[in-house]
């Protein structure tokens, strides 16, 4: 299998009239009907509805009118995203069946931009996860190893992509859940700043810390992705109504003069061949005009404690709307407070019971000042922090998880040690920023490596500056070879 | 600020009847072990002296955000009450909510 054609090449021939939009979908079918059995990416492949999307953009272009941006360009979207009559389970047994009366308003704009919706992806249950194992409809594999987690929670996403079974994709980032899948997987994953994407129509897990953001094979093409979703929306009150960076424009403008900090904090607490990876794209950003220095933002250390009380104290108080009444399962019972109970407990996942407790734990009355106050006020430290480190760097730069894909099953019967996963990624959600994580070569295992790059709030467009330079200098990564059955 | 006492089986009786989730015996005591684990680990929040530090509930702060007011269409109403479990008269349907029959 040779490496997939870059999403903006195929826009640009669709809109050309050189590719019909059906011929590009055929394809994705085809490989995804050869692979999906091993990798589980999706919980639906929409062949239908992508094939009557395409067919329009071919009538488009046909008759003189552009299809938009993404022409013919098959998008996956992870499985918390509105799609109106399109089954969206957020990998929930409690929302089996929904048929969702809305799209998304990231939906609309991939359509408008002439994007087909190629299907639903796998994640782990209500995005509470970092492995993908918690979905209720089984575990996503790595497309490089079958034997490893693809990451979380967005790991549906970030193994479409990387299987070819998709150029583009859609995850939502709460904790990491786009970056670290991205890592794992060897993709570009990018988790915009807090408003700059639209939340309407994405099911929210932690409110003030959700963020939709964009999956490719390349910093191009996930630019590509991020300007059509970006931008305000009027239907979501926490959307930012001012103008959005535009980032596919400035993609070859370089590092010259910019500073790049190394977070020495993130450093700390990763594996060796990873810490390997990221010296080495901090050497090739100096080499390319940046000025390099170590930089220390100790409050970032607080982030994995703070984030574990104030997202499941979001969570708890989000899903208290999956009570049996107005949509998904209901188990009857006699009264009404039973019909609750009995619904919630058959219909949600031991992991997100285990953070809807610990959120209304932290919430009830006697511990919410010791706990939760206690942590918004870490976040407004974790701010200061970055905003100082910015004063005088231009991005951070550390590694994006600690180490490559783990093995199925190695850490499930342990949160702890999952959630450690995230402690790299947890800060920017925390301070609403922007963070990108870019492939870098493998690790001793020869698995994924990815180094993250993080900035101050809209710093996108030199975010994706500083990614095109790290991406230029990256070791050559094996395309993942999956056969049908290949799974255990 | 000093960490509360360690989470008890009792305090995960409690948070899990207010959050409408049944335990069996097994799944309490599991789950009072990882969530005091977790709460362990929340202690170097716990003990921080934040004294005079504001909170952070949202990292970019919008206020006042209204609509014009105008007309829109919502929802449709009949594709809306199709996905609930059960409707009467246009109307979600539950079990009976008072704990005596009428």
């Amino acid at each position: 299998m040779t490496a997939p054609r870059p999403a903006l090449e195929t826009a640009t021939m669709v809109r050309a009239g050189e590719e019909l939009a059906v011929d590009v979908l055929e394809h994705h079918l085809a490989v995804i009907d050869a692979g999906e059995e091993s990798i589980h990416a999706f919980n639906l492949v929409t062949t239908e509805l992508a094939r009557s999307q395409a067919r329009t953009v071919d009538a488009a272009v046909a008759a003189g009118r552009d299809p938009g941006p993404l022409a013919g360009v098959p998008v996956a979207l992870k499985d918390n995203m509105c799609t109106r009559r399109v089954p969206t389970t957020c990998s929930s047994r409690i929302l089996e069946g929904w048929l969702p009366p809305y799209d998304a308003t990231v939906v609309t704009r991939l359509r408008d931009a002439g994007a087909l919706l190629i299907g639903k992806t796998n994640m782990d249950e209500f995005a509470m996860g970092s492995s993908t194992e918690s979905s209720a409809y089984g575990a996503t594999r790595n497309p490089h190893d079958t034997s490893r987690v693809p990451g979380g929670s967005s790991g549906g996403s970030a193994a479409a992509v990387a299987a070819g079974f998709a150029p583009l994709a859609l995850g939502s980032d709460t904790g990491g859940s786009i970056r670290q899948p991205a890592a794992l997987c060897g993709v570009v994953g990018m988790k915009p700043t807090y408003g700059t994407v639209s939340r309407y129509g994405l099911v929210a897990f932690a409110s003030s810390l959700d963020q939709i953001g964009p999956f490719a094979t390349s910093v191009a093409d996930a630019a590509l992705l991020f300007d059509v979703i970006g931008g305000y929306d009027p239907l979501d009150s926490t959307s930012l109504n001012r103008p959005t960076p535009r980032v596919l424009s400035v993609l070859d403008d370089g590092v010259d003069g910019m500073t790049v900090g190394i977070l020495t904090e993130f450093m700390d607490g990763a594996a060796p061949d990873v810490v390997a990876r990221v010296n080495q794209a901090a050497e090739a950003l100096a080499t390319a005009g940046a000025r390099v220095e170590e930089v220390s933002v100790p409050e970032v250390t607080l982030g994995l404690s703070a984030y574990y009380l104030i997202a499941p104290g979001e969570a708890s108080s989000n899903l208290a709307r999956y009570d049996g009444v107005r949509y998904g399962l209901r188990v009857d019972a006699e009264d009404t407070v039973a019909m609750n109970t009995a619904t919630r407990s058959a219909g949600f996942g031991a992991e997100v019971k285990r953070r809807i407790m610990l959120g209304t734990y932290v919430l009830s009355a006697g511990y919410m000042d010791a706990y939760y106050n206690q942590a918004l006020r870490v976040r407004t430290r974790i701010i200061e922090g970055f905003t100082a480190a910015y004063a005088h760097c231009d991005v951070l730069l550390g590694p994006t998880a600690p180490t490559t894909a783990f093995a199925l099953g190695d850490k499930v019967d342990d949160p702890l040690t999952m959630y450690l996963s995230d402690v790299c990624t947890i800060p920017s959600n925390l301070a609403g920023h922007p963070a990108v994580s870019v492939p870098f070569g493998p690790g001793d295992d020869g698995l994924p490596v990815g180094v993250q790059l993080l900035g101050p709030a809209l710093s996108e467009g030199t975010l994706f500056k500083v990614a095109a330079v790290v991406e230029a200098a990256a070791p050559d990564l094996a395309v993942p070879r999956i056969t049908a059955g290949e799974a255990a | 600020m000093a960490a509360p006492a360690r989470l008890t089986r009792e305090d995960v009786a409690h948070v899990a009847a207010l959050a409408r989730l049944h335990l069996t015996e097994d799944e309490l005591e599991t789950y009072t072990e990882q969530l005091a684990q977790v709460l362990d680990h929340a202690a170097d929040v716990a003990s921080l002296d934040l004294h005079g530090v504001a909170p952070t509930a949202h990292a970019m702060a919008v206020t006042n955000v209204l609509r014009t007011d105008e007309p829109h269409p919502c929802l449709d109403r009949d594709e809306v009450l199709a996905q609930a479990p059960s409707v009467e008269d246009h109307r979600f349907r539950v079990p009976r909510i008072l704990g005596e029959a009428p």
